[in-house]
């Protein structure tokens, strides 16, 4: 089976799924219902959706197949600029009451440091994939704990609202802020649409991508802005879901065996929406909420994060 | 004609290459000799614009290389570095038509096609077209990466030493398809490569570099010369004329 049957099937499985989790055992208030799960379908189909398609770009990007985002600790450095927000300007603030607001500074602060970062991560003439995996597991505890410090910090009362807004998850969807992801996961698309045809050549390497005429610097910086977003909106969306994108992206690779990105970037989309939206019906329906999608996630994951760097050692 | 004016490069303080001046003609081939860490990659990353120069000038055609628009010199000069391990599911086919990127942005037109299946062509490798690369044994992978460069059609290539890790077969095969290139094609070929006997039988010009510095530079039967490749390697080495050929014998 070709590569471009396997994608047409991903998306009839992902909105069937889709289709299953809205219209389930629908009954009692339908007016009241429907419109609850559909947002809550639509913020798990953007989670699902960004964080596929950060992790295949932000592999591209590094040449590698374990770091993501995540894995860098780019979403529990979101987490931090909360804490960090709260800190400075205090709960009743207007950048914390307006969540809309305290969203978009939150990215552009999230554009600035993982521009940064990767100043710092990838600028060295060598990268040495256990130094960078290395570092990136030190920043993402190192994010977490400042978190955490700041937290114990703070006055008990701005303390809930800290909690509030960090613990989002699929079960408590940020609801609020789901039309702003819309807008702005389309506008991101927009842009990103420019460099789409370069996300070939460069899964090539950075010799070959310069070699084939890619303005590599430009490029690069500007996808790894389009990231830093997608993260962000994930994340403040429903919460970290860490091994998500480490998962869905390198299964996709497997499965695909291409390295087309239309079909990598497509496919790796509706795995994730099928791995969310799935595993939150049998959260919701079959552990009637005794466990949290996250832990299944992070266990599936962790599972398979060990088995992929086994098998670094040898070639791909 | 590739002009480098008083080139400096330096890691960490520590200068690799040091006011290197060099004219190379078109239409030939120009090996770059010499022993480890005498700078040859850096030199020839620096013509292709891989890495940054420090000082200096290069121009290619009498234009600044890193004033140039991107694609237009990925159109005039290419690169093959030593290490191009790619770690993806890509057929020889596949790999060759990212040859044709900056013409076609990705879109690869009937023409570009045709280019492709020119260059698939000139390195025999038809029956294979179809492999993935994993597949392939390293002479072999060798050569569909040439072919990339040749569907690149660029006036000027560059290869940091194509010949690691082959055997003789491989190496003479590929020498003998560079040579073609510029005799044929009028192409202009720098290469790096560290078994002089290579150097002596297939280039024209020899750059011998040491320590950063170019030692000697010139045609290769002056460069392959006992004082002069003594001074370069610190060791004596025998050279023995065989059928009009220039041969180090140093085993």
């Amino acid at each position: 089976m070709g590569y471009k049957k396997k994608t047409i099937i991903l998306g009839i499985v992902a909105l069937a799924l889709a289709c299953l989790y809205i219209f389930y055992d629908l009954r009692g208030n339908i007016g009241y219902i429907l419109p609850k799960r559909a947002i809550k379908l639509i913020a798990i189909i953007i989670t699902g959706g960004a964080i596929a398609f950060s992790t295949t770009i932000f592999m591209t990007i590094t040449n590698n197949r374990i770091l993501t985002p995540s894995v860098l600790g780019l979403d529990s450095l979101y987490l931090l600029l909360q804490t960090v927000i709260i800190f400075i300007f205090g709960s009743n603030s207007i950048v914390m009451m307006e969540s809309s607001i305290n969203y978009l500074i939150s990215i552009v602060l999230m554009v600035l440091f993982s521009l940064l970062l990767y100043q710092f991560l990838f600028k060295g003439e060598k990268n040495n994939i256990y130094f960078l995996l290395l570092i990136g597991m030190i920043l993402g505890t190192f994010f977490n704990s400042f978190t955490d410090f700041m937290q114990v910090l703070i006055d008990p009362n701005e303390f809930m609202v800290a909690q509030d807004a960090m613990f989002a998850s699929i079960n408590n969807v940020h609801t609020d802020l789901v039309w702003l992801s819309v807008v702005l996961i389309g506008l991101v698309l927009i842009y990103f649409s420019r460099f789409y045809k370069y996300l070939d050549v460069l899964s090539l390497g950075k010799d070959q991508a310069v070699n084939l005429g890619v303005p590599y610097d430009y490029v690069v910086k500007r996808l790894l802005i389009v990231v830093a977003i997608l993260i962000s909106v994930a994340t403040a969306l429903t919460g970290p879901i860490t091994f998500l994108g480490l998962l869905v992206v390198n299964v996709t690779y497997e499965m695909m065996k291409t390295f087309r990105h239309l079909y990598i970037l497509l496919g790796s989309i509706f795995l994730s929406i099928i791995a969310l939206v799935g595993g939150q019906f049998i959260v919701e329906k079959i552990f009637t909420f005794n466990t949290t999608l996250s832990v299944i996630i992070n266990f599936v994951g962790g599972v398979y994060f060990i088995y992929l760097l086994l098998k670094e050692n040898r070639s791909w | 004609m590739v002009d480098l004016k008083n080139v400096f490069k330096a890691y960490n303080n520590k200068p690799v290459i040091e006011d290197v001046s060099l004219t190379i003609d078109k239409g030939t081939i120009t090996s770059f000799i010499g022993p480890n860490g005498a700078g040859k990659s850096t030199l020839i990353s620096m013509i292709s614009r891989l890495i940054a120069k420090d000082n200096g000038d290069i121009t290619i055609d009498g234009k600044d290389i890193f004033q140039a628009k991107n694609n237009d010199l990925a159109k005039k000069i290419s690169i093959l570095k030593q290490s191009n391990a790619i770690n993806l599911k890509l057929t020889v086919r596949e790999l060759v038509s990212f040859g044709r990127f900056p013409y076609s942005q990705g879109k690869l037109t009937k023409e570009d096609w045709g280019k492709v299946d020119e260059a698939i062509e000139y390195m025999e490798l038809q029956d294979m077209q179809d492999k993935f690369l994993e597949e392939l044994s390293g002479g072999q992978r060798q050569r569909a990466h040439i072919a990339m460069v040749i569907a690149q059609d660029t006036e000027y290539i560059l290869l940091d030493e194509p010949l690691n890790n082959l055997d003789m077969r491989a190496s003479t095969q590929i020498m003998k398809t560079l040579r073609k290139l510029v005799d044929e094609m009028s192409k202009t070929i720098l290469i790096v490569i560290h078994d002089i006997n290579f150097a002596s039988c297939y280039s024209d010009n020899i750059v011998a570099l040491k320590d950063g510095k170019v030692m000697k530079q010139g045609r290769a039967c002056d460069v392959i010369d006992k004082c002069v490749l003594k001074d370069l390697y610190d060791m004596d080495i025998d050279i023995k004329e065989i059928d009009n050929r220039r041969i180090c014998v140093y085993y």
